[in-house]
């Protein structure tokens, strides 16, 4: 191994894993932001638009992020959707994260007890002041696990984008093993990065755990 | 007390899906007094108490807090605006067997949220005013505390204080002490009776029969979504008439007794 070459190349790599980090942490904000706006669509929207919303996610659910992404950036000139690279990676990234959040989001909603919502219409709460005081904060604490769980898996998926040209991490990994044939050093890297990337996540994520449910557990 | 509410509930029907839940109930409530509803598990109590601030909806007949129609604008007509009902609601306290507190919010933080989001007070005053509902149930050491760290009796308190602060005409209280342990309910029942003395006009769904017969002005029987009887408590727990009562009450001292 020649690890020499990492050093030629670290600059270029690390400029990789930045635009890696941006995307993940920009496609993860926005697609969580849709899916928690679909989500409370849905369970406050009329029938109808229930039924186009469960149509959405289960389009997007049922097809390869590869293939949303294809579609969206060499089909969308053709509807007069022109897009650079990054910008397309990341609509397409928030359009396909969104379902897997919104049913994040509708379960948890679902388990906040029916009770802690009533009692709070018996006072004469609005609906938009419970959802902002009970149903948000307590929905989203017992969604937490789950969410860092996708956006975890949402880093991954991050790795598509190199099909459209968008210079993250595995597209430089990629143009340093074409241009130096020293494949193993750079998947070698490329795993690094992703390794310190998601367990930083998970790291983030269980101390935010920890911290949000500090009330709610029972001190048996 | 000042300005405490009437009922009237008159034919009132309700469905929980196929279930005839409330089949053309009437009942009446006099200001300032306390009623009892017993009767076997399943009989529509819970029905009927929610139906009165409308957390269920009836679907025929007419329920009138201080003569004025909850749910809709006039019998059989259109539902009321949501913003009517709120208004409706915020005069009605309303206590549950499992308490609903909010667990991310401490007790007075639970008493002041209504003070803030629905009667729009600064938070000082709805802080200041959530601490003295608190000191009325005794609870003025536990303010801090979340849910989580108060015992059954205590988060029922912190309930009851949490409706008091909205400063109601009208209690409902839906089996306010079936989930707690047995040596918790007498501090919450000394709770609801130093409200009765004091005027509230209470409805309360309840097991405990001493209660109904020591604190209730009348006591109301349902079974099978009927209401077959209402009276004084004496003549209902101790000289029923109807037979119906009669193997409710035999069941309940079977159970109670050893
Ligand atoms: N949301 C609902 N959906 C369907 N059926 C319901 C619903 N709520 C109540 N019921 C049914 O309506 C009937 C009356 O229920 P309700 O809760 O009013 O009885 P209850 O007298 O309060 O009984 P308990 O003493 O067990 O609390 C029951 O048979 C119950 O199964
Ligand atoms: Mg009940």
């Amino acid at each position: 191994m020649e690890w020499s070459i990492l050093q030629q190349y670290g600059p270029l790599l690390l400029s990789g894993f930045a635009t890696t980090i941006l995307c993940w942490a920009l496609g993860t904000i926005f697609s969580m932001i849709l899916g928690l706006l679909i989500a409370l669509v849905q369970r406050y929207a009329p029938r109808p638009v229930g039924w186009v919303i469960q149509a959405y996610i289960e389009i997007i659910r049922g097809t390869p992020f590869l293939v949303q992404l294809f579609v969206l950036y060499y089909g969308g000139p053709l509807i007069g959707l022109r897009l650079d690279a990054l910008p397309a990676g990341l609509l397409g990234l928030t359009i396909y994260g969104s379902p897997y959040f919104a049913e994040i989001f509708r379960s948890a909603f679902n388990a906040v007890p029916l009770g802690q919502i009533e009692a709070a219409r018996a006072i004469g709460m609005s609906e938009p002041s419970i959802i902002r005081r009970i149903l948000l904060p307590l929905g989203l604490v017992s969604a937490l696990p789950a969410l860092v769980n996708f956006s975890i898996i949402l880093t991954k998926e991050t790795v598509i984008l190199s099909i459209i040209t968008v210079p993250e991490l595995t597209y430089q990994t990629q143009r340093m093993s074409t241009e130096t044939f020293r494949y193993i050093e750079a998947n070698l890297a490329l795993a690094l990065f992703f390794w310190a990337l998601v367990e930083t996540i998970s790291r983030v994520g269980r101390r935010l755990e920890k911290r949000v449910t500090r009330h709610l557990t029972e001190r048996t | 007390m000042p300005g405490a509410s009437s009922v009237e509930i008159r034919k009132v029907n309700k469905h929980h899906g196929q279930f005839h839940a409330l089949k053309d109930v009437d009942l009446d409530i006099l200001p300032g007094k306390v009623t009892c509803l017993i009767g076997p598990s399943g009989s529509g109590k819970s029905t009927l108490l929610r139906c009165i601030n409308f957390l269920d909806e009836y679907e025929s007949g007419e329920i009138r807090i201080d003569g004025q129609l909850i749910g809709y604008e006039s019998p059989g007509g259109r539902k009321m605006p949501a913003r009517k009902l709120r208004e409706m609601r915020r005069s009605i306290g309303m206590v549950f067997q499992q308490f609903n507190l909010w667990p991310h919010m401490t007790a007075l933080g639970n008493v002041a949220e209504g003070l803030m989001r629905v009667r729009g007070l600064p938070k000082a005053e709805a802080e200041r005013r959530a601490k003295n509902a608190l000191e009325k149930v005794g609870l003025a050491d536990k303010m801090a505390n979340h849910p989580s760290r108060l015992s059954g009796g205590q988060q029922q308190r912190v309930a009851i204080a949490r409706a008091l602060a909205m400063e109601p005409r009208l209690m409902l209280f839906d089996e306010p002490t079936s989930a707690l342990d047995p040596e918790l309910v007498g501090e919450v029942l000394n709770v609801m009776k130093t409200l009765a003395t004091e005027g509230m006009t209470m409805i309360v769904v309840t097991h405990e029969m001493g209660f109904a017969a020591h604190v209730a002005d009348q006591v109301a029987f349902m079974e099978q979504g009927e209401l077959v009887s209402v009276d004084v408590p004496d003549k209902i727990l101790h000289q029923p008439k109807d037979p119906r009562i009669k193997a409710f009450l035999r069941t309940y001292h079977e159970r109670n007794s050893f």
